[in-house]
């Protein structure tokens, strides 16, 4: 299947996903198109890491369908290269390589799963390093950064993939309330560079600045979405409602 | 240097036992030195292999085949849980009887394809091979799921994975163990005497054979040899640590 912009660039029909006995995706669905940012919100363990891990093949999916600009992301035969380098994941705890600069994070993934020339990736890489405003820290190793430049240097490292959809897993949740601000102002420009990005946060406040379309999910299901304008004002569920009243 | 030989010659007169016979006699210091180029050739060949064995086989440890696995395991338990003199000897006497055979150098007799120097490197290798498996496995599984799973997002293929981001943050935490059992080894190496290996053990029990005065004299030779030895592996080993060291990571 060939995909065209005017088609979701992410769909994801009833997906079901357990883990041994425990069900944790009961039949999710969403789509997502080319250039929106969509917030997943929900109580712990509810699913939403399950769900965008599933999406680029972190963990597999026992039903359903999800595709990624054509890619049959449930096909048991999926060609995970070419998944992973249209999908970049930014993961909680950053997950940098320890044993390698700030730089050399980035310069990785092109040079070893892409093969690409290393005089062009390194330009590139300082200049993705410049854009998440680290200029300087480009030879620091990741402990030598603070949780904040660290998050920020895990996007570049993702970015430098060239993806087209970015996954970002409660980025901010390990940080400083201080250092929080920089990472979001980051996604921030990402997004309005029209990266498709799908978020699972906590951050209300930027859930609903940066976000064109909420869905909250508890227990494994979709419970309720809708643009933030009316997702945060008329919350019709209970379930929602009581959650939102927790965390504003 | 004569004066050392004089001394040498006058203890061997006062002293009976104390006859440092090599210091004078330039037969048995050739054998010496002979007797300490092969301990180190030994040595550094079975240090090498030995780690390569580790490195591949921690590699297959985590291979998806459950066949692999446990062909690798059933290695690591025979060959850490038998003496490692038997190992030699059994590569050496069963094994090489059925290896084929070459001519010589000398052009008239026939010769195994693998000497003994061989089967005592491939039979220590092996020993040791075992345990670096054993010490790898330990440092891969320090090595956290969480950034395994960044590089796969990224695209790396498994063994990507581990070549560029698994072992060399595994070795780091491995090196203190691998110390340890490449210490081991380089002592072990004297087992190769049992199948007439050429290294300083074998040299030393030749002399004191022949010449029972130079009996503790090459006993306390030994001793001071080996541990020159260990201790150049050892600094060689503390100033690798150094390098790998990563600022702001680990203790
Ligand atoms: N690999 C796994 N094996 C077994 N159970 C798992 C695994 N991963 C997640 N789970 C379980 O699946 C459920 C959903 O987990 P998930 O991480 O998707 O929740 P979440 O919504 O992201 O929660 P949080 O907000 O705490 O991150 C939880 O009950 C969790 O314990
Ligand atoms: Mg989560």
């Amino acid at each position: 299947m060939t995909w065209t912009p005017d088609q979701p660039i992410i769909s994801i029909k009833d997906v079901h996903k357990s883990f041994g006995d425990l069900e944790v995706l009961k039949g999710v669905s969403l789509d997502v198109m080319k250039g929106e940012v969509i917030c997943i919100i929900g109580p712990s363990g509810s699913g939403k890491s399950t769900l965008i891990r599933c999406i680029n093949g972190l963990n597999d999916v026992q039903g359903g369908s999800i595709t990624v600009e054509g890619i049959e992301v449930h096909d048991p035969d999926l060609d995970k290269l070419a998944l992973r380098k249209k999908v970049g994941m930014v993961f909680q705890q950053y997950n940098l390589f320890p044993h390698k600069t700030a730089l050399e994070n980035v310069m990785m993934a092109p040079l070893l799963v892409l093969k690409r020339d290393k005089a062009q990736v390194e330009e590139e890489a300082r200049a993705l390093i410049k854009k998440v405003r680290l200029e300087g820290k480009e030879n620091s190793y990741p402990g030598e950064l603070s949780g904040g430049q660290q998050q920020r240097t895990a996007i570049a490292r993702s970015l430098a993939m060239n993806p087209d959809v970015m996954l970002f897993d409660e980025v901010t949740a390990a940080l400083d309330p201080e250092t929080v601000k920089e990472v979001l102002v980051t996604i921030k420009d990402l997004a309005a560079e029209g990266m498709t990005c799908i978020l699972v946060t906590h951050e209300m406040g930027f859930a609903k600045e940066i976000a064109d379309h909420i869905y909250f999910t508890d227990r494994g299901v979709i419970v309720e979405h809708g643009p933030p304008s009316t997702f945060f004002e008329r919350a019709s569920d209970p379930r929602t409602r009581e959650f939102l009243s927790q965390i504003l | 240097m004569e004066w050392i030989a004089d001394l040498a010659r006058n203890l061997a007169e006062i002293a009976p036992r104390w006859n440092f016979i090599w210091l004078y006699d330039p037969v048995t210091g050739g054998k010496i030195l002979s007797g300490i180029w092969m301990t180190i050739k030994l040595a550094i060949a079975c240090l090498i292999f030995s780690m390569i064995i580790g490195v591949i086989g921690a590699w297959l440890q985590g291979s998806p085949s459950r066949i692999l696995r446990a062909f690798v395991n059933g290695y690591i338990q025979f060959f850490r849980n038998t003496p490692p003199f038997v190992q030699l000897l059994f590569f050496y006497f069963a094994l090489g009887q059925l290896t084929p055979v070459v001519t010589a150098p000398d052009g008239w007799t026939v010769q195994p394809i693998i000497t003994n120097v061989g089967w005592a490197i491939i039979s220590l290798s092996f020993f040791a091979g075992a345990f670096n498996v054993e010490i790898f496995r330990a440092g891969i599984e320090a090595v956290p799921e969480s950034t395994r799973e960044a590089s796969e997002a990224l695209g790396f293929t498994r063994t990507q994975t581990f070549r560029y981001i698994v072992m060399p943050l595994a070795i780091r935490v491995s090196l203190p163990a691998l110390n340890n059992n490449l210490v081991n080894l380089v002592k072990t190496t004297t087992q190769a005497f049992g199948i007439a290996v050429p290294e300083l053990l074998y040299q030393s029990v030749t002399i004191w054979n022949d010449y029972p005065s130079a009996q503790y004299p090459t006993m306390l030779l030994l001793f001071v040899v080996y541990i020159l030895l260990v201790g150049v592996l050892v600094m060689g080993m503390n100033k690798w640590e150094r390098q790998m060291k990563i600022p702001g990571y680990g203790a």
